[in-house]
């Protein structure tokens, strides 16, 4: 008995929570367009996006590098390592740029747009700004929602860009994989509207996932340094948690057959 | 932070991410061949297609002129029948050319080779949809070997 | 006396728990209203139910003729255009100068030029003293100067109704005596309708015309400052005179101390 109540409870403040979530995307997304949000987008394109660039730039460059390294030392037993220039490509353009750039997104700039709404609410900055007459979803949420939703689909391309050229350096200059085999076997197999184009269509979604994660997880938060710290560790779990299962659905939708 | 510096270091984000997208457009992916480009089609039954794909590549002389559309089965004689989607660039092929099954590599993925014919007459080119007659299908690992094994009995 | 604004049987509710059980309550027009009580007895939450960020249960709330629980959202964002709230914290955006502070509602609502914002913006940080610190973040002010900021704000746009929640909370006597002397000042010169909500007793019956006293859901105590000096209710005396036992328990409602000592687990 006790334990069906739990259920049901459980089952009301989901689905309360994610009313709360749809309307507040759709308090953000489909506020009317204002002039005076662009600079706030453009703002916050600079916290999540360029100040990302440097985790994205490091890690995407290692990435690369060691998947030369561990795909060479299996390819050159076939004498295939020609194949590691495809292998590195499409790894990262479908894989693990988009994701990858996905999960340091949350951990970078998910978690502080989190802590920085949940902190605006515990200082009653929301609620002033309501006071003023001015819609926190706009004002507040709205440019985060965007700024993600932009810059996140850039990182990624920038991420499997640096990934693929760490894999030269690794691949070509190093353990010494004909360069021109190297680019010309992955021009050969590799397609622009199916890979490059899949993985941005894919890091699309990720970004849209893991910006209203965050925003909703802050604006919902408990307004207390505990309630923020755990909304904090929130977003960083859930959003992951989000973006590896729905890139398992994506990838069985855009790569699945055949 | 002051508002203007703001907007150059995004729009340097900016640029930096047309450019990686432009490299992976120009340099990773080839564009060329049926990416943009319109397309024609040709057909071919192979007895054998070993471990031929959908999109696998065909290549003339090494050159990738299209990739394999579909592959189905031949509802009368059961041999698989290959779709070849090939750029509308290359559209002279003389009908006398031949495409084989070949594998890059011992163990690398196999592609069509497609070998031009003579030109017999002027207008005797393939035309969209249609048959290539000589065809020939891919070595299979397992026949070779009991081949090889077959004939070294028989000596 | 004419209201500005009138809180007509108003019941309240968190969850379970009540905050308020039909209470009414007016705040006449041009004057300084006090509303006072303990901590966490529901004063901030008043002042919400007044600007529309919370709906009451059942009860009304009228505010220039108009009732603010049944208004449209629309409507309510225009209203709110002539209250403001100067929140306990302050709510300084902590991304801006005091000065963007200032700024920040004649920009959002009114089509000014810059130049124009720029003078009235100095005359409301003059009004407050705080015009040498137009450059300064909030995080570089101390905590009554980030309150005398956020008025600046609270009165950019000359609203008819302010409401400030504790302003004198965690203030030093002298920060305390400006802000005494800057609520009064401002409610005379431009003809404010305020409402002061707080529990320091010597401060606000020194600028209010009308007191409020709250405890347990309920008004205990109303009048003029001298009549809620002369108040026959035991428990307005305690709160007034700062007693800690009396009406109002010192204890939480808890069971017989003896016996949970000697209750075994
Ligand atoms: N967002 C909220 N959710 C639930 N309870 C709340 C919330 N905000 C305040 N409360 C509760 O309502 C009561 C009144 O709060 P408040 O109006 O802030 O009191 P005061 O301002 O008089 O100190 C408190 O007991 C508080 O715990
Ligand atoms: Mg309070």
């Amino acid at each position: 008995m006790e334990w069906f109540a739990r259920l049901g409870r459980s089952t009301l403040e989901i689905s309360a929570g994610l009313g709360r979530a749809a309307y507040l995307l759709v308090g953000a997304l489909f506020a009317k367009p204002q002039l005076k949000n662009i600079p706030l987008t453009i703002k916050q394109i600079y916290v999540v996006g360029v100040q990302s660039l440097l985790i994205i730039v490091v890690s995407g460059a290692f990435i690369g590098m060691v998947m030369a390294l561990q795909g060479y030392t299996v390819l050159v037993d076939y004498g295939a390592e020609e194949s590691l220039g495809p292998m590195v490509a499409l790894s990262l353009l479908r894989e693990l740029g988009p994701v990858v750039t996905a999960l340091l997104f949350a951990g970078r700039a998910g978690s502080a747009l989190t802590a920085e709404i949940g902190l605006m609410k515990a200082t009653e900055q929301l609620s002033s700004l309501e006071m003023m007459a001015v819609d926190p979803l706009r004002r507040v949420i709205a440019p985060r929602l965007w700024a993600g939703i932009i810059a996140m689909p850039m990182l990624a391309v920038i991420f499997s860009a640096v990934g693929i050229l760490g894999g030269q350096a690794v691949g070509v200059d190093w353990l010494g994989v004909d360069a021109g085999s190297y680019w010309s076997v992955m021009q050969a197999s590799v397609e622009f509207e199916k890979d490059v184009g899949n993985g941005i269509i894919k890091s699309l979604v990720f970004a849209f996932i893991v910006t209203w994660i965050a925003v909703y997880k802050g604006y919902d938060s408990i307004p207390t340094s505990e309630g923020i710290s755990k909304a904090t560790t929130e977003t960083v779990v859930y959003s992951s948690l989000a973006v590896l299962g729905v890139d398992f659905v994506l990838t069985a939708l855009m790569f699945g057959t055949h | 932070m002051n508002s203007r510096k703001v907007e150059v270091l995004v729009g340097m984000f900016v640029a930096l991410a047309a450019a990686a997208l432009i490299m992976l457009a120009l340099k990773v992916a080839d564009r060329g061949i049926s990416g943009n480009g319109e397309t024609y089609v040709l057909k071919a039954k192979f007895d054998n297609i070993g471990g031929l794909k959908v999109r696998s590549p065909i290549k003339v002389g090494g050159v990738v002129v299209g990739r394999v559309g579909s592959i189905s089965l031949d509802e009368d004689d059961f041999s698989p029948v290959v779709t070849l989607v090939i750029g509308k660039e290359f559209d002279k092929f003389p009908s006398t050319s031949s495409v084989s099954i070949l594998t890059s590599g011992l163990l690398g993925e196999q592609y069509i080779g497609l070998q031009p014919g003579f030109m017999l007459e002027d207008d005797d080119i393939l035309k969209p949809g249609q048959f290539i007659e000589d065809t020939k299908s891919a070595l299979v690992l397992e026949d070779l070997i009991g081949q090889f094994l077959f004939s070294r009995g028989n000596d | 006396m004419e209201d500005l604004v009138s809180v007509n049987n108003l019941t309240f509710s968190r969850g379970q728990r009540v905050i308020y059980q039909d209470i009414s309550l007016r705040l006449a027009k041009g004057k300084t209203t006090a509303i006072m009580g303990p901590s966490g007895i529901g004063k901030t939450t008043l002042l919400k139910l007044i600007g529309g960020q919370l709906r009451p249960d059942s009860g009304d709330i009228v505010f220039k003729g108009e009732s603010i629980p049944k208004m449209r959202r629309s409507r309510l964002f225009e209203v709110r255009r002539h209250m403001s709230m100067l929140f306990q914290s302050g709510a300084l955006f902590t991304d801006m100068t005091v000065f963007d502070n200032v700024a920040f509602p004649l920009r959002e609502h009114t089509r000014l030029s810059e130049e124009l914002i720029r003078l009235l913006v100095l005359m409301k940080l003059q009004a407050v003293g705080l015009r040498g610190a137009a450059d300064m973040l909030p995080s570089e002010l101390s905590g009554g100067m980030a309150r005398r900021a956020a008025l600046a704000r609270a009165i950019a746009l000359d609203p008819e109704l302010i409401m400030y929640d504790e302003p004198f909370a965690g203030q030093d006597p002298i920060s305390m005596g400006v802000l005494v002397k800057l609520i009064k000042e401002l409610n005379n010169a431009l003809n404010l309708t305020s409402v002061v909500v707080t529990h320091d007793v010597t401060e606000v019956m020194s600028i209010a015309d009308y007191v409020y006293i709250l405890a347990d859901k309920k008004i205990i105590g109303e009048g003029t400052p001298e009549q809620i000096r002369a108040h026959e209710s035991p428990m307005v005396q305690q709160f007034l005179l700062g007693r800690a036992d009396g009406p109002v328990p010192f204890h939480f409602p808890a069971q017989n101390l003896e016996q949970q000592l000697l209750e075994r687990r």
